[in-house]
């Protein structure tokens, strides 16, 4: 019983880690066609910037608020990374899909060489809050806190998004515009609008996710996107593509199946399963779970 | 035309993956009044309409000049085009099936100006009460509706509407057909329209498209009068008109 | 595609006499044999002791430098057979890594640890990589675009798994698994025979290049680039484009699996790194850089992404760069990401990649030229 628990909160943490990853990158696949592979990039700049700001920054630090302070801007700077994208590469590319994705490649090898010649290939320590490396007993199960940190993380940043996508005209114009973007321009909005706007909450996302990633992990390296990014992508498809509600569900099947094969199975069955799944409901079901039909 | 025309279109050409759909289009648009576009299936009219309003696909390439007053619109954003006054309501409804009626109206409000509520629900007292229906689970003629109010809710110099009856049952089709009516005695329509009997109504001027260029244009009732013209432009003899 | 007919197509004859343009008349009788006449200077390079400092480490004929140019063969057939799916289909594949690295760890395994004789491994190996590639993409084909983008990378980090976590001991994980060169043939094995491997890869990249043009000059081929051009276009004629991709889609997979298979001889072992999705990038980087849908564009893509990969480590660490200030010298000093920036300013700027060189510089060089 113990280990179930254990099991399926530390699976939701990693589903957590999916979906802040997953949501922006689904709502810029849903929203502007873009596949985006620099999403990978936007989690280490969150990563790294947090990591820098705990050491350097005035006011920010390892632990209470200074950590909060770090983290804040370690997403400030991944969003506003993300923005840069969009406005300088990406803008100047749209409706041309392929150049996006091969532009998006090039900025993923470039910018993870890039922290990579910065801060070197190898882990650093990440600074991270005395509290986060003990664990809390749920049930009478032992569970790491920064995996709940990272839980509770997901849920308010799930919860954000919905009510900014139900509650906000913008919300609204990117509700419309996942469904049929051309006819949001027909109706006199600027839909570009919207476009930079999905980069910035996704870059945030991902940063976050960088950032409570070098806490649950205890490290920070330039590769750590990149693996992530995969998973992420799967729980994209899985999910339907330019669906916030989907992404959540299939992360966390995605985190809850990795971590109880991997667990029960030999460790790597779990990584395979997952890609079974992806197999699986496209067979079945090539729009995804929740999302409008994936198109070319 | 002796009165100055609301839109001009001159040699238009649009091409579309290789191929050439429309080959140097040139009409003009009353300023007041129903003026349609006619012609057989697959022949160019949605293309036509799409190209004015800057809609024409990635893999296309429109050509040509579109001038509305004295405004040239091709090359122009289409989000700009419709502030500018150019109201545009597509084939086959396009209305947002995963937000609600209300949500479906809101997305066309815009800042600055009072959306036109009243006006809008008292052509369709419908969308009114159905405000938390998904345009989704709306009936066709539902659909049809909402696309034309939420065009409705913003002051408008020249509505382009794309087929707002097809796949409408007849009773449908002579409400869309009121309505639209009464909607161009403020505001000039160019239509396209393959039931006879709603052009027979609301047309004043018509347009007919044939293998990629203009084949008539005139007074609508005259051309609806030549049986064997309507015939061999429509493919459909204006004797079914009556029927 | 314009690119590959008139490379094909006999040069008109010289309305000009001889004697007026001398050099430009010649020049055109010769050009459908100048592919022919790179294989023969390529294939002779070996007997040079040409030195050429700062270009490579040692002579031309040197275990080192022979080693560097066969890799870089191998990658130029490997972006040739990628190019197949994403420049002469339009198919976006990021999983190709993995029918490779199923050439080099089939092959290596098979040797290694099943004790098999270099023929019979690498038969079983091509013709098990292209069955995968045949499986695998009657799935991954029921999507299009994007989702079919992202369904092949999936697929390809299966491998990648399967490799790292070393199931059964076969693949050597993280450590990689070192080929066991007892039971090869003798010229094959040692420094010495280097230069045998080099003719090796220089085959493959030629059987690739003969492959890939055959299959585009086919009606086949002619039914790719419909689909490239306008899949709707394709279907409406009659004909399937499931099939004609998936036949796409596998004989490329059998093309990058035999490169595994020669790669796998020229480093003398396998490594984990190659199953990564960073490799498939990389390949679409080449193709994009040497120019997608032509003949010769992703080779010399491939060729030169590969030098270059190689070369920019040694120059990251010259002192040209060290003496940089740092801002300047950490980025240089990663090749991926000199890399990675010239590929952006190349989708940006080059569109046609090297390949549409020539187009753009004739222009330039017939003003140049001297009026007659
Ligand atoms: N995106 C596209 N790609 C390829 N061909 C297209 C595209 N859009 C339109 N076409 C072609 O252009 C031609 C004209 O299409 P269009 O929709 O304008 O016809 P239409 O006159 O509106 O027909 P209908 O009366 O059936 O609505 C058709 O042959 C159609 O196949
Ligand atoms: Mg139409």
């Amino acid at each position: 019983m113990n280990t179930v628990v254990l099991l399926t909160l530390t699976g939701l943490g990693l589903a957590a880690l999916y979906f802040l990853v997953a949501s922006g990158l689904s709502l810029v696949f849903g929203l502007a066609d873009v596949l985006n592979f620099a999403h990978g990039l936007f989690l280490g700049v969150g990563a790294y910037a947090t990591w820098w700001a705990a050491g350097n920054l005035p006011g920010a630090g390892s632990d209470g608020l200074g950590f909060v302070v770090a983290v804040l801007f370690g997403v400030l700077a991944g969003s506003l990374v993300a923005v840069l994208v969009e406005l300088v590469l990406i803008r100047p590319l749209y409706s041309r899909t392929i150049e996006q994705v091969l532009v998006t490649v090039g900025l993923s090898l470039a910018g993870v060489a890039l922290l990579q010649a910065t801060w070197g290939a190898d882990p650093r320590p990440f600074p991270r809050p005395d509290w986060s490396r003990d664990v809390t007993s749920v049930l009478g199960a032992q569970v790491p806190n920064a995996g709940l940190l990272l839980i509770v993380a997901a849920v308010v940043v799930l919860g954000a998004l919905l009510a900014f996508l139900r509650w906000t005209r913008y919300g609204l114009i990117i509700r419309a515009g996942v469904e049929n973007r051309e006819m949001v321009t027909a109706l006199g909005i600027d839909v570009r609008k919207a476009f930079t706007l999905v980069f910035a909450i996704g870059g945030a996302a991902a940063a976050l996710a960088g950032a409570l990633g070098g806490v649950y992990f205890g490290t920070v390296s330039p590769g750590q996107g990149g693996s992530l990014l995969i998973f992420a992508f799967i729980v994209v498809v899985i999910g339907g593509m330019g669906s916030v509600v989907g992404s959540a569900y299939a992360a966390v099947a995605v985190g809850l199946l990795q971590q109880f094969v991997n667990y029960y199975g030999t460790s790597g069955l779990g990584d395979l399963c997952v890609v079974g799944l992806l197999a699986v409901v496209l067979l079945l079901r090539p729009q995804g779970l929740a999302g409008k039909v994936a198109h070319a | 035309m002796a009165v100055e025309p609301i839109l001009s279109v001159e040699d238009l050409s649009v091409r579309i993956a290789g191929l050439h759909i429309l080959q140097g289009v040139s009409f003009e648009v009353a300023p007041t009044g129903v003026t349609v576009l006619l012609g057989r299936n697959g022949v160019g009219k949605s293309t036509t309409l799409r190209a004015i309003v800057g809609l024409t696909p990635r893999n296309g390439e429109a050509r040509g000049t579109v001038r509305m007053g004295a405004q040239s619109l091709l090359a122009r954003p289409t989000h700009r085009l419709v502030r500018g006054g150019l109201g545009y309501v597509p084939e086959d409804r396009c209305v947002f099936a995963g937000l609600t009626v209300a949500e479906n109206l809101r997305l066309a409000e815009r800042r600055g100006t009072t959306p036109a509520y009243d006006k809008v629900f008292a052509l369709f007292p419908e969308l009114d009460r159905r405000g938390r229906q998904r345009a989704g689970s709306l009936s066709g003629g539902q659909q049809q509706m909402l696309a034309i109010g939420r065009v409705l809710l913003n002051d408008n110099r020249l509505l382009l509407v794309d087929e707002p009856t097809k796949g409408l049952a007849p009773k449908v089709v002579t409400e869309v057909a009121e309505v639209l009516e009464r909607v161009a005695e403020s505001v000039p329509v160019l239509l396209v329209e393959q039931n006879l009997a709603v052009v027979r109504r609301l047309a004043s001027d018509a347009v007919v498209l044939s293998a990629g260029r203009v084949a008539w244009t005139g007074d609508a009732r005259e051309l609806l009068l030549e049986t064997a013209l309507t015939k061999s432009l429509l493919g459909v003899g204006s004797a079914e008109v009556h029927s | 595609m314009t690119e590959v007919k008139s490379a094909e197509v006999p040069a008109p004859p010289a309305t000009v006499p001889d004697e007026l343009t001398p050099g430009h008349a010649r020049w055109h009788g010769l050009r459908p044999y100048l592919p022919l006449v790179a294989l023969v200077v390529a294939a002779v390079l070996p007997y040079s002791t040409l030195n050429l400092p700062g270009v490579f480490e040692g002579p031309l004929n040197s275990p080192g430098t022979l080693q560097l140019l066969a890799i870089c063969l191998v990658f130029g057939g490997l972006a040739a057979g990628y190019d197949l799916l994403f420049g002469r289909t339009g198919m976006l594949s990021f999983g190709h890594a993995l029918y490779f690295a199923a050439g080099v760890y089939g092959t290596d395994v098979l040797i290694t640890k099943a004790g098999l004789p270099l023929w019979q491994a690498a038969l079983l190996t091509v013709v098990g990589g292209t069955t995968l590639a045949a499986l695998l993409g009657a799935v991954a084909l029921r999507t299009v675009g994007i989702a079919f983008a992202m369904v092949t990378l999936a697929f390809a980090q299966v491998g990648a798994i399967l490799v790292a976590r070393d199931f059964g001991g076969l693949t050597g994980g993280e450590e990689g698994l070192p080929l066991d060169v007892s039971g090869l043939p003798a010229g094959l094995v040692g420094v010495t025979n280097t230069v045998n491997l080099y003719w090796l890869a220089l085959a493959y990249l030629a059987i690739v290049v003969l492959v890939v043009h055959r299959v585009s000059g086919s009606p086949t081929g002619r039914v790719l680039a419909g689909l490239r051009d306008d899949e709707r276009r394709i279907g409406v004629l009659g004909l399937d484009p499931y099939r004609f991709k998936l036949v796409a889609f596998t004989l490329a997979g059998g093309l990058a699996t035999a490169g595994g298979v020669v790669y796998v001889l020229i480093v003398g072992g396998a490594s984990p790194h190659i199953t990564s999705s960073e490799l498939t990038l990389s390949l679409l980087v080449m193709v994009v850089l040497g120019g997608p849908g032509t003949r010769w564009g992703p080779v010399l893509g491939g060729v030169l992404y590969m030098y270059l990969d190689h070369r920019l480590t040694a120059f990251g660490s010259s002192d040209a760069v060290n003496n940089l200030p740092a801002f300047l010298s950490h980025p240089l000093s990663q090749p991926l990401f000199v890399l990675g920036t010239v590929f952006i300013l190349a989708v940006y700027f080059f569109p046609g990649g090297l390949a549409s060189l020539r187009t753009r510089l004739t222009p330039l060089l017939t003003t140049l030229r001297p009026r007659r």
